[in-house]
């Protein structure tokens, strides 16, 4: 019970945080928004060859504006030092890990689902019959993406190359969730069911609960390393 | 009969990368004792503090409080120390009773709000409770992260610089919350520059200069001038 509310009050405080202060959000939107201009610019009016790169595109926007997102996780814990006395707190380390990453998730589902809207309006693409579908598949795949991104983000808050070092750590170790999601997303929008692509969604369920696990287990380590 | 230390430094050794910060340091803390940690600036005051509060690990030597080592068992460490260090350790985009709310919830306790406004009057921030810490000064932050170490009710307070940027009335309240910690049997090793007032609470001396102690001694009956004169030549022997 404990545990629970010391992981729910990092998450509340990530949130109440990032809603006074804006500087993730404004500037994932703004940056979701110019990466949708230049794909419009760069494919456009080609329907036809739209729908084959429309996954790609999506996941690119996902995972590029989650790097952001997820780089600047531990930044709020160098004003006034704050990460010394989470540290040096008592209790289970991995309820840091657990508030940030659902911290991480809220933050980042509220930008793919404006960045989702924006698909729709710019490439003028119905895609209400795969909503549910389409859901299921990105919470899986943002769940894998923010896993380790919080994780990778812990491991690089106090190095100073942090902004180099964090994406070429954290692509990588993303590519099972990136092909399950895209794979899966593209069977989405295709109308098909997601049991005809199951072996991309089980892909993605895997990769969550081995980062997840991953992350609970080594978070006390990276904290005190 | 003489109570064993509650902090003990033994030894002690960091070396930073090619930079030796402390060697050899030794120093006992005994219950109901707040000793000043004086020295020049890099005589490695900071470090020392971080390291008996678990923040960093030594090179060599050990810390021990209350029996417990601050690397073998640094979580028995932590449920008894409390650190102020240069920051406050309070997110700026909080309120004063948010902050407070998040440090106790994240270090295991419930608090009442009254209990947390009543820690926030204790340091003279009741009518900013509601303020965001973004509007306040560095003093307010000071005393604000001086409510936040109260209200953990650590044996052993561990402070850096603990009177910097306080005005009368919170340097009064800090005093006197010193005494208290000392009067229930903790300790509290405060690192400082200052040579005047920063050291009424204290019972002992320590100059720590070139990473060891130099001098060690009690203040009673120490007058400042005498301090003076035996602090430059500590750090002068050292260096």
């Amino acid at each position: 019970m404990t545990f629970a509310r010391r992981a729910w009050a990092v998450a509340w405080k990530d949130v109440l945080v990032e809603r006074r202060s804006k500087e993730t959000v404004n500037a994932l939107l703004f940056f979701a928004l110019l990466l949708l201009f230049v794909f419009q610019f760069a494919l456009g009016p080609d329907r036809e060859r739209l729908g084959q790169v429309l996954p790609g595109l999506l996941w690119l926007g996902f995972i590029l504006s989650g790097l952001l997102a997820l780089g600047r996780t531990f930044l709020v814990e160098r004003e006034n030092d704050c990460w010394e006395a989470l540290v040096s707190t008592p209790g289970d380390k991995s309820a840091i890990y657990v508030g940030k990453l659902l911290g991480n998730l809220l933050l980042i589902f509220s930008v793919e689902a404006l960045v989702l809207l924006l698909f729709v309006v710019f490439f003028d693409v119905d895609i209400t019959h795969a909503l549910p579908a389409l859901t299921l598949v990105i919470a899986l795949g943002t769940l894998g993406l923010s896993a380790v991104g919080t994780l990778f983000a812990a491991m690089t808050a106090g190095v100073r190359a942090r902004e180099l070092l964090f994406p070429v750590l954290l692509l990588p170790v993303q590519v099972p969730v990136l092909l399950g999601a895209v794979k899966a997303t593209e069977a989405a929008l295709a109308g098909e069911p997601l049991s005809a692509v199951a072996q991309w969604i089980k892909l993605l369920v895997s990769a969550d609960v081995v980062y997840v696990v991953i992350g609970i287990l080594t978070f006390d380590f990276v904290l005190e390393g | 009969m003489i109570a064993d230390p509650i902090v003990r430094v033994s030894g002690l050794r960091k070396v930073f990368g090619r930079t030796l910060v402390l060697d050899g340091v030794t120093l006992d803390v005994r219950p109901g004792e707040a000793v000043a940690l004086l020295g020049p600036n890099g005589a490695g005051k900071t470090t020392l503090l971080k390291i008996v509060a678990t923040l960093t690990r030594p090179t060599r030597g050990t810390v021990t409080v209350a029996g417990a080592d601050t690397v073998k068992d640094a979580e028995a460490v932590r449920r008894l120390v409390g650190l102020v260090a240069h920051g406050a350790y309070v997110y700026d985009d909080l309120t004063a009773l948010e902050n407070l709310r998040f440090w106790t919830t994240f270090g295991g306790r419930r608090l009442a709000e009254r209990d947390l406004r009543s820690a926030l009057g204790d340091v003279e921030l009741e009518s900013s409770a509601d303020e965001r810490v973004r509007t306040f000064s560095h003093g307010m932050k000071r005393r604000l992260g001086l409510a936040r170490l109260a209200l953990t009710e650590p044996r052993v307070v561990l402070l850096d610089e603990p009177f910097a940027a306080l005005d009368e009335r919170a340097r009064k309240w800090l005093e006197e919350y010193l005494r208290t910690v000392k009067a229930r049997g903790g300790a509290a090793v405060m690192a400082t520059h200052g040579f005047g007032r920063d050291l009424d609470v204290a019972d002992r001396i320590a100059v720590l200069a070139s990473g060891r102690i130099a001098l060690d001694r009690p203040r009673d009956g120490l007058a400042l001038e005498e301090l003076g004169r035996l602090y430059a030549l500590a750090t002068e022997e050292a260096s």
